[in-house]
């Protein structure tokens, strides 16, 4: 769409620039200002440069928690993305399927996020939940509270239990959205099923899957809730998310200014990705 | 083929609704028999995790605190965003892209970085334990998707709706409101629904931003169960709850998702 230069298109997106400068600007700053100080409690603060910064990029224990955080968005990622496409592409189009797949399907999205973690926490207990004490009976050895690997099981498939769905209903949305026209067309050329996917749906899809991609990322990237009730960061530290580790370190043992310097190194971090993201798939609408 | 087209979805949904099913069972024991006894179904059917619950002041108050901050947020993020994704679908101005783009930013702001730096601003601010402060910080995520989802559906209404409408004589406010949002109305519906999605499901900001009066049932649900050992059964209960608001928004926009969606420009 050709747009019309107008700078009173101010006015229209005051509200919103104020709103959310309101609660951007003087957190972000105070997470800045700490990032730089060493503090001793009661407002008595001492410079101390990028030292937080460089403790931060060289502590073994930051590389460990990035290092799984990456692991696991990529793996979210990995799944979610076919596993959603999939299903759209799998729903029924029309009839009475289609609000009973979407209301029940859109379910998980709308469930508080430590309630999420609850329950699957009683879901897998090995002992009283449907998951653990079945995947037990079947004779496997599985104890999420014990064995890092099943614990890795547990989270992602929690994850996968709770998102999917926003990809389904995106790539629902982006499928829908094509013409019958290319279809029959399709059919005229005698196209398999896989050139109808790849020359006709996913490029139709190409928008919504971008959203779908960012929220995905930027969420899985962020994921605290939902691990801090199911493992706690356990055992011991397998399941120790970026911002599991974060808040351990700021809320529990008090470190404003490492924490601070990890924050603002954890934010650019996602915003870096998300900028890569963004403009890679964004450059063929000619919005960047 | 046909029977397995089928298949895909209806798998999913069984996978879905398994641990809501589990979570269900549970509520419906008491906590003696979740810990002493495995069954597939209740084998002791009580309503008593319910009834605390609903006579309990400080459990039902935490259900109705949480939709006040989750309706205030849903209806600010529209409201603000409506004109704002207009400007973004309609005009070029200066710094659009990057306004656009900042925005985006702070919806990619892991909430544990703001946590204690919005505690102290909301309280300097005389905010704290309040539902306006919990509808107001929930907006640094829900205001910059509001906005990319409102663009998409606006940016697919061909322009010439506008401009027909100047021609027959109609004003801005009235165009915009009697022409342009009816138009819109399904988008406007995603919206609101991803808004409220958002507001109701996080936990960690609403958590750190009260403390009795506003407190969300989230937070009270951990409280609890750390207070008194795990009241298991209470906890289903409480849990299954917070996931009837969800149901009934998702019932209201059904059409509007169908219909929406199949407008197709998310």
């Amino acid at each position: 769409m050709n747009k019309t230069l107008n700078q009173k298109a101010w006015y229209f997106v005051i509200p919103v620039f104020a709103l959310v400068a309101f609660n951007a600007v003087v957190p972000l700053m105070t997470v800045v200002n700490y990032s730089f100080q060493e503090t001793f409690g009661s407002n008595v603060f001492q410079w101390e440069g990028t030292r937080w910064f460089k403790e931060i990029l060289h502590s073994e224990r930051f590389h460990a928690s990035l290092g799984r955080q990456f692991i696991f968005t990529f793996i979210i990622l990995l799944i979610q993305l076919p596993l959603g496409i999939a299903i759209a592409l799998t729903m029924p189009k029309k009839g009475w399927g289609v609000p009973v797949c979407l209301i029940l399907m859109s379910m998980p999205l709308l469930i508080p996020w430590n309630v999420v973690g609850a329950m699957w926490n009683i879901f897998a207990l090995p002992d009283i939940g449907f998951l653990g004490n079945s995947l037990n009976s079947l004779g496997f050895d599985y104890n999420f509270t014990q064995q890092s690997g099943d614990a890795w099981f547990t989270t992602i498939l929690m994850d996968v239990w709770h998102w999917t769905s926003l990809v389904v209903l995106l790539s629902y949305a982006g499928l829908n959205s094509i013409q019958p026209a290319y279809y029959q067309a399709a059919e005229i050329d005698g196209a398999s099923r896989w050139d109808v996917f790849r020359y006709i749906e996913l490029p139709k899809m190409k928008k919504v899957l971008t959203l779908a991609i960012l929220l995905r990322f930027m969420d899985s990237f962020m994921i605290y809730t939902e691990p801090f009730v199911l493992t706690g960061g356990g055992p011991g530290n397998a399941t120790n998310f970026l911002s599991l580790d974060l808040v351990k370190m700021a809320l529990g043992q008090f470190d404003l200014g490492p924490a601070a310097a990890m924050s603002l190194i954890y934010f650019l971090i996602v915003l870096l990705m998300c900028w890569v993201f963004y403009s890679l798939m964004m450059k063929d609408e000619g919005r960047t | 083929m046909k029977k397995i087209k089928w298949a895909v979805p209806t798998l999913y949904i069984i996978f879905l609704m398994l641990p809501i099913y589990w979570l269900l069972n549970m509520s419906f024991k008491s906590t003696t028999e979740i810990i002493n006894v495995y069954s597939l179904w209740p084998q002791d059917f009580t309503l008593d995790n319910y009834k605390t619950i609903f006579t309990d002041s400080t459990w039902y108050m935490g259900y109705v605190n949480s939709i006040t901050y989750t309706v205030f947020n849903t209806l600010i993020s529209v409201s603000a965003a409506l004109p704002a994704a207009y400007a973004f679908s309609r005009y070029k101005f200066l710094g659009d892209k990057h306004l656009f783009f900042w925005l985006l930013t702070n919806r990619m702001a892991p909430p544990a970085v703001f946590a204690l730096p919005f505690f102290q601003f909301y309280s300097s601010v005389n905010l704290f334990d309040t539902h306006i402060a919990i509808a107001l910080s929930h907006c640094l995520f829900n205001i910059p998707l509001a906005v990319w989802i409102l663009e998409g559906f606006m940016s697919a209404v061909p322009k010439e709706l506008d401009e027909t409408a100047y021609v027959d004589g109609y004003s801005f406010p009235k165009f915009f409101f009697k022409i342009f949002i009816p138009t819109i109305a399904a988008g406007i519906g995603i919206t609101m629904f991803f808004c409220f999605m958002f507001s109701w499901v996080e936990l960690l900001l609403a958590k750190t931003l009260t403390a009795t009066i506003a407190k969300p049932i989230a937070a009270i649900m951990t409280r609890t169960s750390s207070t008194s050992g795990y009241e298991l059964g209470l906890l289903a209960a409480a849990g299954s709850l917070t996931i009837l608001p969800g149901a009934v928004v998702i019932y209201f926009v059904r059409n509007y998702i169908a219909k929406g969606f199949a407008m197709g420009r998310v």
